[in-house]
């Protein structure tokens, strides 16, 4: 059966050979520092079953710490000159698009074709498979169509995960704290907090109090999913369905809208905020958060206002 | 209340722009020790979280094929298209990307767009094409600020879109709560009610972009005129 361990091998592949290309790569000064980061990517995809929690633990504080004390560098090889770009456009023109576009057509046919065979794929993992192999498939037609050199998409690949970094693994960093957080019951005690910051009797109050504490809470955790079931077992179940009677799907499916608005504003929402920055090449890297504020605070209050009156009727 | 000092070195850490990393892995430390853990067991649950969150890392294997064609020029083609069409704006392009991203989102098709994806190849630098059209030629800043409304697009559309989705993970997360406290519900109660959110948050960003528009079209404007005065 087809499961992400496949996915996992293949991402393996590519982040050991970002680390090879680094290794060999005098234009970039850090280059060890690299090819050892992204080499225990490479490790922690192949073998991360067997190395045991501890082991893992280990694997990420040695990634902490090549990053954490600037051990990442970003070379100047292997930059296309624009001229030749500009010719290749000319040259591929609009079928450049069609290659594009093999990945998400690929992630779309198969998420729906792969249901189909509950006996050969991980159901549960079906878009992810989909999405590795529309990679695949994408990479094929290029070296088919295009002529391009084997070794061309990893190289290029490598300049664009350099220019991504350590942000690169972030998210996984994040979701990771995450664990740390539930185990030492850090929501139960932030459930606490709020819970005497409410003001009595008031329904407008505890309303507030719910949609501003999930956007709050989610810009800390980086993530509406840590902070939902907290604000639910302080605000959401005892006051707003219990004590006054609102209606539990409404509450839920708008409360974690709110949440979702603070994520639009937080640099701890890293994959969405501080990756394409990076991405995207932007000087300030907290560009997208602050271009995302305008639109985040007028949609937290219509979340508020929403909740107030429809789940209250 | 010793483990809220966890929350207090994220938020100075990262106030104090530390390594975001190494904030990181201080905050666990710290969280850790004040809920009375050892060292070794700190190492482990993160080591463990770590492992099992290896999926959200997957997503990096597009780069390859992003960097192929971007070797054979893809960023100067879509440039090319953009500049090529009459009556495309900035906005108007951004704004049917983000009603793209919530239809296809609402679908449950969260990873056929994305930053690595379509932002980078596709997207900026279409936005970037449409906006030098616009407004004649563009400050650096201007060019930050439309790649930087490129990535919001695409944030406020996948957020906005995703959770009217019947199968997403945080309507599951919602129903499965929900039943701890004994509220049995389907998720289509719940994601039924993603869509009045879904609808402003088209409205609010879309009024943006259009201020976007508005801002590129009237430097235009005023470069044309002071052309003219001299």
């Amino acid at each position: 059966m087809i499961t992400l361990t496949w996915v996992y091998a293949i991402a393996g592949v590519a982040f050991a050979a970002f680390a090879m290309f680094n290794l060999i790569d005098k234009a970039n000064p850090r280059r060890f520092g690299n090819a050892a980061f992204w080499g225990l990517m490479a490790v922690s995809m192949w073998a991360g079953n067997f190395l045991g929690d501890f082991g893992n633990g280990l694997l990420v504080l040695a990634l902490v710490a090549i990053a954490g004390f600037g051990g990442l560098g970003k070379t100047k090889a292997d930059e296309v000159p624009e001229a030749t770009k500009n010719q290749r456009a000319a040259k591929y023109g609009n079928g450049l698009f069609a290659i594009a576009l093999v990945i998400p057509a690929t992630a779309l046919a198969g998420t729906f074709l792969f249901k189909q065979f509950p006996a050969y794929f991980d159901v549960k993992q079906v878009t992810l498979i989909s999405l590795a192999l529309g990679v695949l498939l994408a990479l094929a037609v290029g070296h088919a169509w295009l002529r391009a050199a084997p070794a061309l998409p990893l190289s290029q690949g490598r300049r664009l995960m350099d220019s991504v970094g350590w942000a690169a693994i972030l998210p996984q960093m994040l979701a990771s704290l995450g664990a740390v957080f539930a185990l030492a019951g850090v929501g139960d005690v932030v459930g606490g907090v709020i819970q005497q910051a409410i003001p009595a009797g008031s329904l407008a109050g505890a309303v507030i109090a719910f949609g501003v504490g999930m956007a709050l809470f989610t810009m800390i955790m980086g993530n509406a999913f840590a902070a939902f079931p907290v604000m639910i077992a302080a605000i959401g179940i005892p006051l707003l369905v219990k004590q006054y009677d609102g209606d539990p799907a409404i509450i839920c499916a708008i409360g974690m809208l709110a949440g979702f608005c603070g994520t639009l504003m937080t640099p701890m929402a890293a994959n969405f905020n501080l990756v394409p920055a990076a991405l995207l090449e932007l000087k300030d890297e907290n560009a997208v958060v602050k271009t995302q504020i305008a639109t985040a605070v007028p949609l937290l209050i219509v979340n508020i206002a929403l909740i107030y009156f429809l789940a209250f009727r | 209340m010793w483990v809220l000092l966890g929350i207090a070195v994220i938020v100075i850490g990262f106030m104090l722009r530390f390594n975001p990393l190494l904030v990181i892995i201080a905050s666990a430390a710290v969280t850790g020790i004040a809920a009375g853990l050892d060292v070794h067991a700190i190492v482990s649950a993160f080591g463990k979280a770590f492992n099992d969150a290896r999926y959200v890392s997957i997503v990096w294997i597009v780069l390859p094929v992003i960097g192929m064609l971007e070797a054979f020029g893809l960023q100067e083609r879509a440039r090319g298209l953009i500049s090529g069409l009459k009556g495309a704006t900035t906005g108007r392009l951004l704004a049917g990307y983000l009603l793209m991203r919530q239809a296809t989102a609402a679908l449950g098709l969260t990873s056929v767009a994305g930053h690595p994806q379509t932002v980078r190849p596709l997207v900026a630098p279409m936005a970037e094409a449409a906006a030098e059209k616009q407004a004649g030629t563009l400050h650096d800043n201007q060019r930050e600020e439309v790649k930087a409304f490129s990535a919001a697009t695409d944030n406020v559309g996948l957020f906005f879109g995703e959770d009217i989705f019947l199968a997403i993970g945080s309507i599951l997360l919602m129903k499965g709560l929900l039943e701890q406290y004994g509220i049995i519900l389907e998720p289509f109660e719940l994601s039924v009610w993603a869509i009045p959110t879904a609808i402003a948050a088209f409205l609010i960003h879309g009024f943006r972009l259009w201020l976007l528009d508005r801002r590129l079209n009237a430097q235009a404007a005023s470069v044309t005129a002071s052309d003219e005065s001299a």
